[in-house]
């Protein structure tokens, strides 16, 4: 569903990715692990057609997200790292807009899209509050709302468990799971429990570059009885 | 195309979801009778023209537009929500385009708000309406003129003062081409061809062949082209 090739992605003279390569595949849930600034959201940024890559190319659903960039975007659900959204407007008016752009625009199938929205996100408490008044937990919540509106065959996801609590990062997951069974799922994360806990890939990337590319039970392989974090430190401390 | 639609509704309303509208709006009213009244001796003159109100409304927009221009883009910089905008399926033109045209609408508005004065002028006296109508019509392309400026220099920073303070600079550049005491500065060293040709680039003289209700071809084309070019310019900034 999507497939990365050699993507490469340079800023003054650091090389922020250097030649990521991965596919995922309907009903992946790949995780994606590495320290901060090792190129998680860069690539994440490649993929969903906000930054052009240097080098590589980029592929959703056969789609080389650089030849037809909006062809891509409109098969992507994705929130971005802290779950930007205009602040000033409501849950409602937010999610309006963002189907309306989606294409919906009969006000009925619209107003259908963004209460299931809504529903999914447990955001009708709040949905005519403005989001600039809305907690951390609740913003997220929107940025996820936003990203699956339009139900996409691909979901990226850059951190979104970040800043939520316990409770609020359980759910968070169920519902990465359940929405996971016929889409492509990518998450970044830098809580390794949390890979653990719903992933069924795990790639880390370290100085840009993939070191892992395996299933869960293969990475806890990798030193039987250790704790994950300490397999991942041995993997990424080069980046240190 | 038709994605330009969404953006110029939400960036429309959202002038006034925010007390953004309502200030601005009773600054320019206030302002630009005020200074027909007070300093263009509205009544002194005693005609039935606008005459008094339209020649101050270069020096006017100097200030008002770059307020209206300079969130335009960086106010999506600095909040991150340029990253949403440009991962939904729509084209850097389709962005550009809304959020210009919506901007130019609320200035006309703004401008169209005005008309208490033309009835003003029609009941007190026996105006030239074409004449009249001309002034709107040049005040309208001017503002756009200045709003493209702004909006291009907006996408460079994702600061809003800068966005301001470049704004109303290069604005002032373009309105003191084509002032008349900085022409009259000008010939006292330049063959008259060349100060021509100089005053020929600023905003003035083409704003008041419309305000004395001539409708003349080229002075459209220089108002399209200020526009065209300063966009493209936007289109560019932004595409890098």
């Amino acid at each position: 569903m999507i497939e990365v090739k050699g993507l490469v992605k340079t800023y003054g003279n650091k090389r922020a990715v250097d030649g990521v390569s991965f596919t995922v595949r309907p009903g992946d849930i790949l995780g994606f692990l590495g320290p901060n600034g090792a190129g998680k959201s860069t690539t994440m940024k490649m993929i969903t057609g906000y930054l052009r890559p240097d080098a590589g190319t980029a592929t959703v659903a056969g789609i080389d997200v650089a030849k037809d960039p909006v062809a891509v975007k409109s098969r992507i659900g994705y929130l971005p790292e802290s779950a930007p959204a205009y602040g000033e407007m409501t849950v409602v008016e937010f999610l309006n807009f963002i189907g309306e752009v989606r294409g919906f625009r009969a006000a009925a199938t619209r107003r259908e899209k963004v209460e299931r929205a809504l529903a999914l996100t447990h955001l009708e408490s709040v949905r005519r509050q403005a989001i600039e008044t809305l907690s951390k937990g609740y913003k997220q919540r929107v940025g996820f709302a936003q990203a699956l509106l339009h139900e996409p065959p691909c979901l990226v996801l850059d951190e979104p468990t970040d800043g939520l609590d316990p409770n609020q990062k359980n759910e968070v997951r169920s519902l990465i799971k359940s929405m996971a069974a016929d889409r492509a799922v990518i998450l970044s994360t830098h809580i390794l429990e949390e890979v653990d806990a719903i992933c069924n890939r795990i790639i880390v990337i370290s100085s840009g570059k993939v070191v892992v590319d395996e299933t869960p039970d293969a990475f806890r392989a990798r030193k039987p009885g250790a704790r994950l974090d300490a397999i991942f430190r041995d993997l990424t401390s080069a980046d240190a | 195309m038709s994605q330009i639609t969404p953006v110029l509704k939400r960036e429309f309303l959202g002038y006034f979801r925010s007390p953004v509208a309502y200030v601005f709006l009773i600054v320019f009213l206030v302002a630009s009778v005020g200074l027909a009244f007070f300093v263009g001796g509205f009544f002194k003159a005693n005609q039935a023209s606008l005459q008094s109100f339209f020649v101050f409304q270069p020096w006017l927009y100097l200030f008002l537009i770059p307020a209206i221009g300079m969130r335009l883009w960086a106010e999506e910089r600095r909040g991150g929500t340029i990253e949403l905008l440009f991962t939904l399926p729509l084209t850097t033109l389709d962005a550009v385009l809304g959020k210009f045209f919506a901007a130019w609408a609320f200035l006309v508005l703004g401008l169209a708000l005005t008309f208490p004065l033309a009835i003003t002028v029609g009941w007190l006296g026996d105006p030239d309406w074409g004449v009249i109508a001309g002034g709107y019509l040049g005040s309208a392309l001017m503002a756009g003129a200045y709003l493209a400026v702004c909006s291009l220099l907006s996408s460079l920073t994702k600061n809003q003062v800068i966005a301001f303070v470049l704004g109303v600079v290069v604005n002032l550049v373009l309105v003191f081409l084509g002032w008349s005491v900085f022409n009259g500065l000008l010939s006292g060293f330049l063959p008259v061809p060349a100060v021509d040709f100089i005053a020929n680039l600023g905003f003035i003289p083409h704003f008041d062949a419309f305000a004395k209700g001539i409708l003349d071809p080229s002075d459209f084309a220089y108002f399209g082209s200020v526009i065209a070019l300063a966009l493209t310019l936007n289109y560019v900034a932004l595409e890098r």
